[in-house]
């Protein structure tokens, strides 16, 4: 028996047990915008008046469980705080009702659960999680300027503890499939193939939920609530400035006032985070989201597509974007002019794939597929090559001469360089248009930017594909013309120079760094890696 | 005495090296190294897969020769295949036969293509030493069943009671793979009785391995084996470009200062006149002749034909004499017609008692029914660039190895045909025979 909404699917098996399954139209991902609320609303109206055997919620799409609120409506509402208010506590009041339904409720995880996504899953008597590396669950408001607003801060420290349930809202971090099952966010993490078995098993059988022991329950305590704020404070403040940053802080001060108490909770999560939308933190954060959004939305279309990529010049910038892509499952020659250059970024490399993969296996078949290349063989094979050689014009134009001819067709090539005009390297070669600069930043692993530097050369599709390939390894790409500093550095140059300026005029390199700091810039001008 | 297996693969189509390459070899230094042995074989294939102009995918199989892999390279070869990227399609599998696995591996390829069943073929040999398993005694292991159905504290106080200091002595794999399960005698025992035999003397096995260590030496400053070694990158940002088993300070003064280490203390055989322990792997790209001009591949030379003899294990080191001596009547070919002879060194009085062997007109009469003996084989021929002794002997890689280093010597100095042997534990011999041109 299947009925179908406009975003929400529901099918009722054999046993009465129903399935409610949400396939947002027209998008990649799941968001829960008010539409898909107000059909929820109905859903759990209905279930009030007949109630099934039990719910499954589930996603119908392949990208994820519910990627979130959608942050578009944000725009809108928070224009005024009254309207945010009254919607967040309209949401609340609806995943209130889903938690008192007569029957059980189970989310069935597969992919990223953030957010209200992971604020619905709550609001469900049992969470079970596919436990593949795609499966992402975690409360990331935080990045946003706010903090977690439909009963997300009320109910997670009953599921998780307080220590852990504040470490995932004030951090924002996403949990594996795994580790969520290990601090008790979801009840079981399967793989896929038990995922509706263990859905249902869950909501037929009902157990006993798993609730937090003693002393995880402990921080909570009335008494000692005051030192635990004052410490997650502390904590807080080493990585972020309150007047910057106000959402965690304001988080600390609800979970200190009303912790323990859902209907204050609720009532201070909405308050609250009505006036951090309106913030301007928040309003310029979800300024960057967009932005961001934006420059990953490049790229669509067309076939080009990297298997193979080499990269020459084994340095920390060379070195690294070889690890970073061969991380991302490429293929990676790595040639530089003898073994002992090529050995430290080996080393890096295992560094981070280990970090980043954690298995073993999976960090073993990222280094199989990074291969140290000091003939240079692979530059006839690769799809894309990465000249990141130090910064010398003749020697740069000797080796994108020596590359040229050697290059499969269609293959994209492309420079690091960041000070020398794309033009002069381009010059050297038969087919200039071929030539693109792949701008990233140190360390590559951290900074999602890349700028795409194009020459008055450079082919429209050979732009395209720097572009398509940039997104292939989940880089930001920012277009930019090969002129001075491009745009990253032509931006940091004017504030860097003032700064070398008025100390030169006398002013302590201490005071400028505060001002910097003060400012909002992330590490004073002394601090700062390149220069 | 001696029972030869002929082989007949005499009239199949042509078998072509189109590519070898090996790691350095990593003499094992009383903990597990930093490669386990896929690792290595890995390093040695990718390099050589990323030089041909068809992707790994095109291979028609692959197969590995290998001891003792690890406990996590259940058919070491299909792992390897697998971490090569060959894809789930190529098929892989493993050998075994002791020191000869990596030769045996090569001639499994040989006649998977000479009768037409393969025509693209990576093959080669393997071994991690330093990895060799340390294991509980069986008297532990029933220990331990004990312990894991007593279920009560009176019951878990019975079994402790019964536990003994003795249970926790670990038997050492490695030792226990080069000691004949059959005749009871360490390899190096079997290399005593060779001197003994053959009345080889201590100095004239210091002398042997000194030259060998001598010759690596000289190969490795004069580049000669720079493009057959690609370096090993350590996990820890280290690179290993060399055979680091070379002793370029040996003198016959320090050799013959060393204790005998098989037969103490009066025996002749010591850890500086036989082979190291090492950890290495070598492979090659083997082609039919439809390969080679499909894919427009250069050709190093040519597999002719492979041979093994089986002897006694209390003997097992004058193996490659049997094999060898089979294979050049079969080929009907004397000994001046091999430019370039590769014996594996697992023991210096090992190898020289096959050269003493074939000089015995008597002794080749009897076992090999030849007329008189079948000569002398020019030392500046043999191991022209060192053998075991100085560069290590990874049991399942080396008869890979000798088979790869002959046919570079071949193409270094513009010889016909190379001849590659080496001795195998349990009393076998293996021999390989490739020509260039």
């Amino acid at each position: 028996m299947t009925e179908t909404g406009k975003f929400w699917r529901t099918e009722r098996d054999a046993d009465g047990v129903e399935s409610w399954i949400l396939d947002v139209p027209g998008t990649r991902a799941n968001v829960l915008s008010k539409a898909v609320l107000i059909e929820l609303q109905q859903l759990v109206a209905s279930a009030e008046a007949t109630p099934p055997k039990g719910v499954i919620i589930r996603s119908g799409k392949d990208t994820g469980f519910i990627a979130g609120a959608d942050v578009n409506e944000f725009l809108v509402m928070n224009a005024s705080v009254d309207i945010v208010h009254e919607h967040i506590c309209w949401t609340q009041a609806l995943f209130d009702r889903l938690e008192r339904l007569p029957c059980k409720t189970v989310a069935a995880i597969d992919g990223f659960c953030l957010g209200g996504g992971l604020e619905l899953s709550l609001a469900c008597n049992y969470r079970v999680a596919v436990d593949e590396p795609h499966t992402r669950i975690g409360l990331p408001e935080v990045r946003l300027g706010i903090h977690p607003g439909y009963g997300g801060a009320a109910r997670l420290p009953g599921r998780v503890g307080h220590l852990a349930a504040m470490d995932m809202m004030l951090s924002g971090r996403a949990l594996s499939a795994r580790a969520a099952k290990r601090i008790g966010l979801v009840d079981h993490a399967v793989p896929f193939r038990q995922l509706s078995r263990a859905a249902k098993a869950l909501v037929t059988e009902a157990p006993r939920s798993r609730q937090p022991v003693w002393w995880q329950r402990l921080a909570g305590n009335s008494l000692l609530r005051p030192f635990v704020g004052a410490a997650l404070r502390r904590t807080v403040a080493k990585r972020v400035r309150k007047d910057h940053y106000p959402a965690p802080f304001a988080l600390i001060d609800l979970w200190q006032r009303a912790a323990g108490n859902h209907a204050r909770m609720l009532a201070g999560e909405a308050d609250s985070v009505a006036h951090l939308l309106a913030g301007d933190t928040s309003k310029n954060l979800l300024r960057v989201f967009f932005l961001q959004e934006q420059l990953k939305a490049q790229g669509r279309g067309g076939s080009f597509k990297a298997g193979h990529v080499h990269v020459v010049g084994a340095g920390v910038m060379g070195g690294d974007i070889a690890a970073w892509c061969a991380l991302r499952g490429l293929t990676v020659t790595l040639q530089d002019q003898s073994p002992e250059r090529i050995a430290p970024a080996i080393g890096r490399a295992r560094s981070l794939f280990l970090k980043k993969l954690k298995l073993p296996r999976l960090a073993q078949a990222a280094l199989d597929r990074l291969i140290p290349d000091v003939k240079g063989v692979g530059a006839s094979r690769a799809d894309v090559v990465i000249e990141a050689i130090f910064e010398n014009m003749e020697a740069k134009q000797a080796l994108l001469k020596d590359i040229e001819p050697r290059l499969k067709e269609g293959a994209l090539l492309a420079t690091n360089t960041s000070s020398i005009p794309l033009e002069d390297l381009a010059a050297v070669l038969d087919a200039p248009q071929r030539l693109v600069g792949l701008h990233f930043f140190n360390p590559v692993a951290k900074m999602q930017l890349v700028e795409i530097v194009r020459s008055r050369f450079s082919g429209d599709e050979v732009v395209a594909n720097a572009v398509r390939f940039t997104r292939q390894i989940d880089r930001l790409p920012l277009p930019v013309k090969s002129s001075p500093g491009f745009l990253v550095n032509r931006i940091l140059m004017p504030y860097l120079i003032e700064a070398v300026r008025i100390e030169g005029e006398g002013v302590q390199a201490e005071a400028i760094d505060r001002a910097a700091l003060e400012f909002g810039m992330p590490m004073g001008r002394s601090n700062l890696p390149t220069w | 005495m001696a029972k030869r297996t002929t082989s007949a693969a005499a009239k199949g189509a042509p078998v072509y090296i189109v590519d070898g390459s090996r790691t350095p070899q990593l003499k094992a230094r009383g903990e597990p190294g930093p490669f386990r042995a896929s690792d290595l074989a890995v390093t040695a294939g990718r390099s050589l897969l990323l030089r041909q102009p068809f992707p790994a995918s095109a291979l028609d199989e692959v197969i590995m020769g290998c001891v003792m892999p690890g406990p996590d390279e259940a058919n070491i070869g299909r792992v390897i295949a697998l971490r090569l990227g060959c894809g789930v399609g190529v098929t892989a599998w493993t050998v075994q036969r002791n020191c000869a696995s990596g030769m045996q591996a090569l001639e499994c390829a040989f006649r998977k293509i000479s009768t037409g069943r393969s025509s693209l073929v990576l093959a080669g040999g393997v071994e991690a030493m330093s990895h060799a398993p340390v294991l509980m005694s069986e008297a532990m292991v029933k220990w331990l069943a004990g312990w894991n159905v007593a279920r009560d504290l009176p019951a878990r106080l019975k079994q402790l009671k019964r536990l003994r200091l003795a249970h926790f002595k670990p038997i050492i794999g490695l030792l226990r793979g080069l000691t004949d399960p059959i005749v009871g005698l360490s390899m190096g025992q079997t290399a005593e009785n060779l001197a003994y035999r053959f009345g080889i003397d201590r100095e004239t096995m210091d002398a042997f391995a000194l030259r060998s260590h001598q010759r690596l030496a000289a190969a490795q400053d004069g580049g000669f084996l720079a493009n057959e070694v690609e370096p090993l990158y350590d996990p820890a940002g280290a690179v290993v470009i060399e055979d680091d088993g070379l002793r370029r300070d040996s003198s016959m003064e320090r050799l013959g200062r060393l204790k005998p280490v098989f037969d103490r203390p009066y025996g002749l055989v010591t850890a500086g006149n036989s082979a190291q322990v090492t950890d290495g792997a070598a492979v090659f790209l083997l082609a039919s002749e439809q390969a080679v001009k499909d894919h427009d591949l250069p050709v190093l030379a040519r597999i002719v034909d492979c041979e093994w003899a089986g002897i006694d294990p209390a003997e097992m080191g004058l193996g490659p004499a049997y094999a060898m001596a089979a294979l050049l009547k079969r080929r009907r070919l004397k000994v001046a017609d091999i430019d370039c002879w590769e014996i594996n060194e697992a023991f210096a009085a090992q190898v020289l008692a096959c050269l003493e062997a074939w000089k015995d007109p008597a002794f080749c009469r009897s076992e090999f029914g030849t007329r008189s003996a079948i000569g002398e084989i020019d030392m500046s021929r043999l191991n022209v660039d060192g053998g075991g002794i100085a560069l290590g002997h990874p049991v399942g890689a080396s008869g890979a190895r000798v088979v790869l280093h002959a046919t570079r010597v071949l193409e270094r100095m513009e010889g016909r045909y190379g001849m590659a042997s080496l001795c195998i534990g349990g009393g076998q011999g293996g021999a390989m025979l490739v020509e260039r041109g």
